[in-house]
């Protein structure tokens, strides 16, 4: 996700446009990535250990964004 | 002297870089993205446009390609290297610059000729600048907002870091009108701004003297031939 306090233009853009719609109950949207990695096998602990390394290392930028979640899935 | 003008997939200023590079009096060593060497180049510039699509982050991707490995390398042991716009994205996500760059605070892409103070000179790619040097160059970016965190900023401030800052108009809403930096060795330099397109008259930005006739930019590259010359 965009560190919450950046500037997030999209999450702006969707905001006035349910603002438009009438949606007064929401006061803010935030728009983050979803990432997903297929694993040839069921991932182990080391293969999710090595997944937050990788979230944090290469698929965010710890300057702008945060690693909300790490978590393994069907 | 050999400067290595690199280009990855989505590479678009490399053309201008290169002839800004000869323009200059420099030899050309074209670059690729996945290049396990540098071929002997005295120095490279990573050039503006969207590497790999500016997936994942801009630069990102670029960031782990092989050639930076290299690059890195090299630049840790003091070679000069100069990143332009998605360059300077790139050098960000290496690590080699500190920071990350976010989309343009007004949201809008920035194409405009773009007046700069020159904050430090003592660096191969600005060492013929004088200090607080008005040049003016073309801007064209997104995400060409400068961010860093409190402790970075004053570090970058407190060591003289900052090579280039937005004079009169910040486009982008950078923050302190950062437009590019060094690192502290100062043989890596970055910057949004776009020095290649601003080397030959008849093609650069409109000046008071005459149309198109700016070539601020064409300063960048004799600064490193003179340093590479000379040292």
């Amino acid at each position: 996700m965009p560190k919450a306090d950046l500037l997030d233009p999209a999450g702006k853009a969707v905001a006035n446009a349910l603002q438009r719609k009438g949606h007064a109950e929401i006061s803010n949207v935030r728009i983050g990535k979803r990432i997903e990695l297929h694993y040839v096998n069921p991932p182990t602990e080391a293969d999710i250990a090595t997944a937050k390394q990788i979230a944090a290392d290469f698929l965010s930028n710890g300057v702008i964004e945060d690693v909300v979640n790490v978590f393994v899935e069907n | 002297m050999k400067i290595g003008v690199v280009t990855f997939p989505g590479t678009l200023d490399d053309r201008d870089a290169q002839r800004a590079v000869r323009i200059a009096g420099g030899e050309v060593v074209k670059l690729w993205h996945a290049d396990a060497n540098l071929h002997a180049v005295d120095a490279v510039v990573l050039p503006g446009g969207f590497s790999f699509g500016d997936y994942l982050r801009c630069g990102a991707i670029a960031a782990q390609a092989p050639v930076m490995e290299r690059i890195i390398d090299a630049a840790n042991g003091g070679m000069p290297v100069l990143g332009i716009c998605n360059g300077f994205q790139v050098l960000v996500e290496s690590h080699l610059l500190p920071g990350g760059l976010i989309r343009n605070e007004n949201q809008h892409f920035i194409c405009r000729d773009q007046k700069l103070i020159v904050e430090n000179v003592d660096t191969p790619w600005t060492n013929g600048f004088k200090l607080g040097q008005e040049i003016t160059i073309p801007l064209k970016n997104g995400e060409g907002g400068y961010i860093a965190d409190e402790e970075t900023l004053k570090k970058l401030e407190g060591e003289g870091l900052i090579a280039f800052r937005y004079f009169e108009v910040n486009p982008n809403g950078s923050v302190n009108n950062i437009a590019g930096l060094r690192n502290e060795r100062g043989n890596v330099v970055g910057l949004m701004p776009h020095p290649e397109h601003a080397v030959e008259p008849g093609f650069g930005p409109d000046t008071p003297l005459a149309m198109r006739s700016g070539i601020d930019g064409l300063t960048f590259f004799t600064s490193v031939l003179n340093q590479v010359v000379n040292s």
